[in-house]
This record gives C-alpha cells, structure tokens and sequence, in this order.
C-alpha cells in the first residue's frame, strides 16, 4: 500500500489495481471550511487531470482533480451529509472515491509523501 | 498567492495589525485586505453572537462642504443637500443633525453607479457639509462625478487616509459603550462625533451585517491604540473579508459590482425605498423617467432571494431556469453559516419575482432545485 501525491494537492492511497482518492489536509486547510462536496456516481469514467469533483467553501468552489485515469469503484456517500469531514479527517475518512486503476503508469509522475512535503513547504 | 498579485496595493493603516492578528491578506478594491482569519466560518458565527471588528477603511469616506465653508445652520445644510440631490434620487434636505440615509448615486438612465451612506452633521455651526461614504472600488468614480458636477459650488475633502471601522454583532454596543460612552444612545443611522485620543472621530450606528453595530471614522494615529486596546476585550474579535460577504448576503444587503450596476435601477434593485415622497412627486434626479415607470408599472426584473433546495451552492453568473428557460441570474450566492445551508439573491423576470416560486439553478451544467425566497434570510436587529 503506497500514497503518492499530486501538485495540486489531491492524494491517492494504492492497494492492488484500486486507488482511494481525496484531497490533502494541506489542501483542505487553504480552502477552509467545507460546506459541500460534489462527488462521481459509481461506474463513472474518469480521465487524469480532469476535474471529477467539487469542493466548497464558504466563500469558493473548487475543482478536484484525478490523479489517474479510470473508473469509480464507490464514492463517499458520507461527505453529503457531513462535508465538514474533509476539515477533520481528509486523509483518512473524508476520501472522495475508490477509482479500479486503468494504467498503473500513470503513477509514475506522482509524489511520495516527502517529495510532497517539501512542496508543499515550498509555496 | 504570487508576489504580482500584490505588487501596486495599498495598505490601510490597520494593515501591520491584520499581520499581527493573523490575517490571510489578498487584494481587494485596490488594498491588501484581511480575507480572514481565524477561518470564515467562525469569524461569522461570532459576528452573530458577540462582535466582530472589521477593517472597512478601504471604502471612501469623504465630506462635501460649500466653498462658502460650515455654519449657517438649516440653510446651509438646504443648500448642500440640494446640491448633491442633483446625483442622487434620495431626501436628503429633510435629515435631522445628525441623521443619515443610504442612496444611490444614479447615471442618466437611472442605473445605478454606486451605493452610499450620507450623513447630516449634528450641530447649527457644522452645518453646510455632509459625511458620505462611497464603495471602496468605485471611490475615485464617485469622487469625479462630485467634483465635476458640483466645482465651484461645493468642496470635496478625502478622508480615506483615516481609519474607518465596524463593530458589529449584539455585544458591539457593550463594547462601544467602554470606549465611546453615550454612542449606546444613537439610533440605527444616526451618528455623533466623539473626541478620542486627542482626535475628532465619527461613531454612526450602522453596518454591513444585518447585526446592530457601529461604524468609526478616526484619523490612524488615535485608532491604532483605539483598536488594539478593543483586541484585549473577549468580546472582540477581528473579522475577514470572507465573513464580511457572508454576512451582508444573509442580511439581504447587497453588493457593489455583483447585485447593483450601471444597467440595474434602484426599482429593479428592490430599492425603491431609497426614494422618498418629495422626491418621486418632483421626479428631479437622474433617470427619472425610468425610474418614475418602473414605480408605477412594476419594473421587468426584480432583485430577490433564492434558497437553492439542495446542498449545492450557486454562486454569482448561475443562471435560473422555469421549465429550461432562461428567466434570471444569480448575483451573489454562497453558503450561510447560520441558516447552515445555501443561499443566493439574484435578478429575475417579475412574473416569476413572488417567494415561494419555484426555479432550477443551472449549476455545472445540471438543473438544481430551488424556490424564490423573502430577504433577509436572517432577521435583521438593528437599533430602531
């Protein structure tokens, strides 16, 4: 099991051919206070880099990112009813989706946890 | 945020106390403001239970005094008010001392080019100038049409050098009282001048936030220690921009540049209430044709409040839908902490303007249920 990390702050937890995605606490703690997550139905296609849900603010609306490419195994139901999850736990129950991955390759160009600290140390 | 994002602002003299208190700055209306800081939310939440400070000084404060200076009592103040009811569709010859009013500053086709506060000093030997306070953003807008329309007759004096203020919240007045003792007197839009710290400062009962508050205009030097004394009260805390919009969107106010523009009138806007009786007899105010139709017809579009049915916000630029058609847009739309869900106001077609109407807000490219609301969404405590 491996967590790698993008540049635009969303992570993807990897176990066999599923990768778990949500958003990093780095993240959520820029945007603030969560009010609304919009997230994939099951069985959706998504592409790496496109914009595959929404994450609101009091103030903004944000696009999240995918990490890879491929296809919405479950999605975290809980965040409609209790977004302000992803202020408390975004690295750990507040994950958006369970994506089957399409091409493991694509992991390649992805951050591990210490490459992404010092990233995110860096802005 | 890059370092070209802040490159060419101003600073407001509060600006080294926002740093201190945490605040998150980005640019606003030309200065570097405190967008938040502990977090929007909270700073909110306390607005509507103890009081909140908020750095307003980027705004436009300003006086227009005749060339023939102050004094001269109700004459004077006839004199200056019928000058500046020139621009702007309100009475402002009828204010008592010490009374004020929010108007609309209007173009010759009756839209609106800003909304401001103008305020009648108190006092027979102050008479002969008004206190206004324009947007922020539209400041030096505002302050040409002054002067143009007004040279030779009447003085413009800037007072955006000085610190200008608001706490607000229901524990504003307690505070206030600390520091200000009387001010607890006024009533909802009316002011007094106080001295602090050796300086002259204006304390009117006022605001953005729908909460009873007030505003301070005070020169830097006498509001820094002001300020930084009301930060030692638990009752006080500073409060973002981020709130500040919040805020005013669950009061129903509107804003600048989002629900109030050049092509919008005050009728359009549900501001109709800024015209007094002798002024829509007279009908002596840019626009009033227009205008004077609208009030009589009813207006095509009206501003109204929107609760979008479902957990989505719908920010500004949604467009409202009957049965796929197009009949209005969102202006300002959001989250509000204390309804705990969204709202929104927007412009919409008459026919449809009554609450309780239902709607579908396009927002990323879906249809969300929604339904035409009364404003405000949180009752309004001001100090009548």
């Amino acid at each position: 099991m491996t967590t790698y990390y993008t540049k635009d702050h969303e992570w993807i937890r990897v176990e066999g051919d599923t990768g778990t995605v949500g958003i990093t606490a780095y993240a959520a703690g820029q945007l603030g206070d969560v009010v609304y997550v919009e997230l994939p139905e099951s069985g959706a296609k998504i592409a790496k880099g496109d914009g595959f849900a929404v994450v609101e603010s009091v103030k903004a609306a944000s696009d999240v990112y995918a990490p890879i490419s491929g296809s919405v195994v479950e999605a975290n139901t809980g965040l409609a009813d209790a977004p302000e999850k992803v202020n408390e736990a975004a690295e750990g129950d507040a994950w958006f989706v369970r994506i089957k991955i399409a091409d493991p390759g694509e992991l390649d160009g992805l951050m591990d946890e210490a490459a992404y600290t010092a990233y995110c140390e860096g802005l | 945020m890059s370092e070209a994002a802040t490159e060419n602002l101003k600073r407001t003299p509060l600006y080294d106390s926002h740093v201190k208190m945490g605040g998150k700055l980005v640019g606003f209306a030309g200065y570097e403001m405190p967008v938040q800081f502990e977090g929007v939310m909270a700073e909110h939440l306390w607005t509507r239970s103890e009081a909140g400070l908020f750095d307003v000084s980027h705004m436009g404060p300003c006086f227009l005094t005749l060339e023939a200076g102050i004094g001269g009592g109700d004459a004077a103040h006839a004199e200056i008010a019928a000058l500046i009811e020139t621009l702007v569709p309100s009475d402002i010859a009828s204010l008592k001392p010490g009374q004020a009013r929010l108007t609309v500053l209007l173009n010759e086709d009756g839209g609106i080019l800003d909304d401001l506060i103008i305020t009648r000093p108190l006092g027979d030997d102050a008479q002969g100038t008004l206190y206004i306070v324009v947007n922020g953003a539209m400041k030096e807008q505002d302050w040409a049409i002054f002067e143009k329309a007004l040279a030779g007759k009447a003085v413009l004096t800037r007072a955006d050098d000085r610190i200008l203020f608001a706490l607000q919240g229901p524990k504003a007045v307690d505070v206030m009282a600390d520091f200000f003792p009387g001010c607890e007197e006024l009533k909802f839009m009316h002011h007094m001048p106080f001295e602090m710290n050796g300086q002259r400062c204006i304390v009117s009962r006022c605001g953005y936030t729908g909460e009873d508050g007030f505003e301070v205009l005070i020169p830097a030097e006498a509001g820094l220690p002001l300020i930084e004394e009301m930060y030692t009260d638990d009752r006080v805390k500073p409060i973002g921009l981020g709130a500040r919009d919040s805020l005013r969107l669950e009061a129903g106010l509107c804003l600048y540049g989002h629900d109030l523009a050049p092509d919008i009138s005050p009728i359009e806007a549900d501001l109709g209430w800024v015209i007094q009786k002798r002024r829509r007899e007279a009908g002596d105010f840019p626009g009033a044709p227009r205008i004077l139709r609208e009030l009589k017809e009813g207006p095509a579009r009206k501003r109204v409040g929107i609760r979008p049915l479902e957990r989505a916000p719908a920010r500004e630029g949604t467009e409202i839908q009957i049965n796929g058609e197009t009949v209005g847009t969102i202006t300002s739309g959001g989250f509000s902490p204390s309804v705990d869900g969204p709202v929104a106001m927007g412009y919409i077609a008459a026919a449809h303007a009554a609450p309780g109407t239902k709607i579908d807000l396009i927002v990323r490219g879906k249809a969300r249920p929604a339904e035409v609301a009364a404003l405000p969404f949180v009752p309004q405590n001001y100090k009548r």
